[in-house]
């Protein structure tokens, strides 16, 4: 266990390492962030003035070298854009991107093992049909234009006209299909909680709960059809597998069967998957907080682009690198737990 | 001393009048989703439209811009040219700053030095030889020439606070030191005499701000009591946040989102002509031909002004021949938009270029409006006359560096004269390139009219209002005449709010709306 954890960190700081250097090759290309300091009119010998003393003209290996220095001290760099240390404001901006991420994540727990699994059991009732339909078009709509019919229907609300509204039936379908909105589309709201450290938490008052329903079902919206199907087809091959058949002969009840023996297996793929999707939806989170213009990290790293913030650039990837990791450890660690055969460190069983 | 006694009087009747009627007490809150949030708390850090708004919510400039680009006394309550280098003003008296100091000439004094320090402003204050306070409340301005633009000028200068700046902090920083993108206690704490204090600020997330209890403007109806601003960057979220009721008042509506804006119930869309010109530079020190002026006419003519703003804009726009909108200086009624394009195909031919030639073309792709749109159209009308373009476009991260290598043959440009005068685009437009002087820094095409700049130069040094005018008007026809620069329009600036919040009358072409004389109206 010991010998595993250590070899992740190495994997860590491995990972880290040549992001940084990734990153610094690339910064020419990100844009020159001096030009987004100053007014347009501002004349060229200032702009030189300024790049001198950000140390902009050195070579690649002396700017390198220098962030390297500074980075085994734990100083990542100061944000231009914010006046602060990057790690600083990537700190302040992680709650509001791991409370996203955790309400879509419960969201797609709850949802998809319940549809998923009755749609394994019941294949050809109307109901999994629908499911199964649903998730095609789910999977089909990129997250900006579910994220866009959200806000259109829950925030702003929709009126319907289309039955005519002088029958009884047509005012009734067109008041049943309209919505009056209401729901807060941008933002975490003022009722924040202060935990502690930097971490302030919408999840401990109403308001702060409503700010974070419509962006967690946007982002949900992604994984959830996938993680259905997944269910689903990993479910259906449990079923046919001898060890059910074995169970149903011995006469064991269904429900046992089902939730006890076979949700079991069925979870074994669905964890590992699982794992590295949750590593992907902080990726997708870039896109779900612009729209939701949600403070997290998604939309700092979008705004630091395109400000070319570029000590937030290579902090932010570096910290997402670490997240990707440390997300890969923890579902070996839940893997080894469910399933007592797998070793961690590699050796045959 | 009689002028004195009349200004006494009327602060006296103003707070008189502000107490006998009690409307403008009532308490409103004010919810704003703008583009972009102020980059710092300190003016003079950065240039840039966010922090001009700013400027005029935490300070009062000495004077500010009306709707028709006339000047209205702020600060400054008068003001006369003592001779050809020196303006004497006079600044309004019982005025206080947020931290309690008065307003005094010595502040207006320091704030004028600071901006001669400011990387950003120091350039634009490079004629402007020094300040000198006479009395408590005169300042003498003096100039290093004649120069015209004084009060253009002094709508940038927005007292500070000196007393509240001066010193040292406890870890030993000058209290007054302007920091790029740094950590300065100017870019954390603020004193100015504007009619909001800030209470609240959290960077990139929101700014909050209360109104400043002893401000000064007791004639202003504004009943805004508290601002809280939230920086909402992404077009269709910010126009959500208002149709959802989420904020009252958002700036930069986007012209596919205007219709919207303008049929939802209970929302109120406030469209104004803008000042921004946007425009193609053509490089003749890369093509050969667009050293010739028949083929940059020929450029003018095949561009179809009027579609682009039409269709691609959807009147969002109004069509330009020149770089001064109407209302400026320089604006010249006579130059109209010249889309012609058998006479563009003629000029070619005339040119001998009948067979046209290939080029390449850079715009940004998220700088203005649509710029990557209006780009690919002016593309295709160029392929009308033969002039083959390969167009690239690009996030404006990007775009800048590139522009300024100026390894393109045609770049697009928009342009805000900073001074909001005509000369300013000639300054930095069509200026014969000198590295020395700054001249034509955004002169990406190396076009090149001496007698225009003399002209132009001239002008800068005219006092005498109308004879100044009357050059830049004859400035614009030379390059109109001349092609030198391919203009498009004038971007339009659009508002949306909520009904009952009365922004039409507090917005304005420089895109700096007057916050503290809003009035919102209650349900």
């Amino acid at each position: 266990m010991i010998a595993f954890l250590t070899k992740r960190l190495m994997h860590a700081l491995m990972v880290m390492f040549i992001i940084s250097v990734i990153a610094f090759a690339i910064q020419d290309n990100l844009g020159d962030p001096i030009q987004q300091m100053v007014g347009q009119s501002v004349p060229e010998s200032e702009r030189e003035a300024l790049r001198e003393q950000f140390g902009l003209n050195d070579p690649f290996h002396v700017q390198y070298l220098r962030f390297a220095g500074n980075a085994l001290t734990g100083d990542f760099g100061t944000s231009y854009f914010y006046r602060e240390p990057a790690l600083e404001v990537i700190a302040r901006h992680l709650p509001a991107t791991l409370e996203l991420v955790f309400g879509a994540t419960l969201l797609i727990v709850l949802l998809s093992v319940p549809i998923g699994v009755y749609s394994a059991i019941k294949p050809r009732s109307p109901i999994s049909r629908f499911f199964m339909g649903a998730s095609i078009i789910g999977i089909s709509i990129p997250v900006f234009l579910t994220a866009i019919l959200l806000i259109q229907v829950f925030s702003i609300g929709v009126t319907v006209t289309l039955f005519p509204q002088g029958t009884a039936w047509g005012s009734w379908l067109n008041a049943a299909l309209s919505t009056s909105g209401g729901m807060p589309s941008f933002g975490r709201g003022h009722d924040l909680v202060h935990v502690f450290g930097h971490w302030e938490t919408n999840l401990a008052s109403l308001d702060g709960l409503k700010h974070l329903v419509l962006p967690s079902v946007a982002l949900a919206s992604i994984m959830l059809p996938l993680f259905i199907r997944l269910i689903r087809a990993e479910m259906m091959e449990v079923l046919q597998s001898e060890y059910v058949k074995f169970a149903r002969a011995k006469g064991i009840g269904v429900r046992r069967i089902y939730f006890i023996h076979a949700l079991k297996n069925t979870m074994l793929p669905v964890i590992t998957v699982g794992g590295v999707q949750i590593g992907t939806m902080v990726a997708y989170t870039i896109l779900t907080e612009t729209v939701f213009q949600w403070p997290g990290m998604g939309l700092m790293f979008l705004d630091a682009i395109n400000r070319a913030d570029i000590p937030l650039i290579v902090a932010y990837l570096m910290i997402v690198g670490v997240i990707f990791v440390v997300t890969n450890t923890l579902v070996d660690l839940i893997y080894g737990l469910v399933n007592p055969t797998v070793k961690l460190t590699g050796k045959p069983a | 001393m009689t002028f004195k006694k009349t200004l006494l009087a009327s602060v006296i009747g103003a707070a008189l009048a502000a107490t006998a009627l009690p409307a403008t007490v009532s308490a409103e809150t004010l919810r704003i989703g703008y583009a972009a949030d102020p980059e710092t708390l300190d003016i003079h850090e950065q240039l840039s439209g966010g922090m001009l708004r700013f400027s005029h919510l935490a300070f009062d400039p000495l004077v500010r811009w009306t709707q028709d680009f006339q000047f209205e006394p702020r600060l400054a309550t008068g003001w006369e040219q003592l001779d050809d280098t020196t303006v004497r003003i006079r600044l309004r008296e019982g005025v206080s700053f947020h931290s309690g100091n008065p307003f005094t000439a010595a502040d207006v004094v320091w704030t004028i030095e600071r901006l001669k320090e400011s990387p950003d402003y120091r350039a634009i204050f490079e004629p402007i030889a020094g300040a000198e306070a006479v009395n408590e409340h005169t300042v003498d301005i003096t100039t290093d020439g004649p120069y015209p633009l004084l009060l253009n000028l002094a709508t940038y200068i927005f007292p500070m606070d000196r007393e509240y700046y001066n010193g040292t902090t406890d870890n030993g920083q000058d209290k007054a030191e302007i920091v790029k993108a740094g950590n300065s206690f100017a870019s954390r704490n603020v004193s100015g005499t504007g009619p909001f204090i800030v209470t609240e600020r959290r960077q990139g997330v929101r700014v909050e701000m209360e109104r400043f209890a002893d401000y000064w403007d007791n004639d202003s109806e504004g009943n805004v009591s508290r601002i809280v601003l939230t920086p909402i960057a992404e077009n269709a979220a910010r126009v959500s946040a208002l149709l959802s009721g989420g904020v009252d008042f958002i700036d930069a509506v986007p012209p596919n989102d205007l219709e919207r804006v303008r049929q939802a119930q209970g929302i109120d869309l406030v469209e104004i002509p803008g000042t921004r010109i946007i425009g193609f530079q053509l490089n003749e020190e890369r093509v050969e031909a667009f050293a010739d002026p028949r083929v940059r006419q020929a450029v003018a003519y095949a561009i179809n002004q009027e579609g682009i703003a039409d269709r691609l804009m959807r009147g969002f726009a109004s069509p330009a021949a020149q770089f001064s909108p109407p209302g400026y200086s320089g604006h010249n009624p006579e130059l109209t938009p010249r889309y012609d394009l058998e006479r563009a195909q003629a000029l070619m031919e005339e040119a001998g270029y009948a067979d046209g030639f290939s080029i390449d073309m850079i715009a940004p792709n998220n700088r203005y409006v649509n710029d990557a749109q209006i780009a690919q159209a002016v593309a295709n009308m160029l392929a009308r006359i033969n002039i083959n373009a390969n167009l690239r476009t690009m996030p404006l991260a990007q775009y800048w560096p590139e522009y300024d290598e100026r390894t393109s043959d045609m770049a697009m440009i928009g342009w805000h004269s900073d001074t909001e005068d005509s000369a300013n685009f000639f300054q930095y437009l069509s200026a014969c390139f000198d590295a020395e002087t700054g001249a034509g820094q955004y002169n990406y095409g190396g076009y090149c009219n001496e007698a225009l700049d003399t002209l132009v130069a001239r002008a800068d040094g005219e006092t005498d209002l109308e004879a100044r005018n009357a050059m830049l008007r004859e400035a614009e026809a030379m390059l109109h005449e001349d092609a030198g620069f391919i203009m498009l329009h004038w971007q339009n600036l659009a508002y949306g709010a909520r009904e009952g919040v009365e922004i039409a009358p507090v917005v304005n072409a420089t895109d700096f709306p007057y916050l503290g004389d809003l009035v919102i109206q209650r349900d």
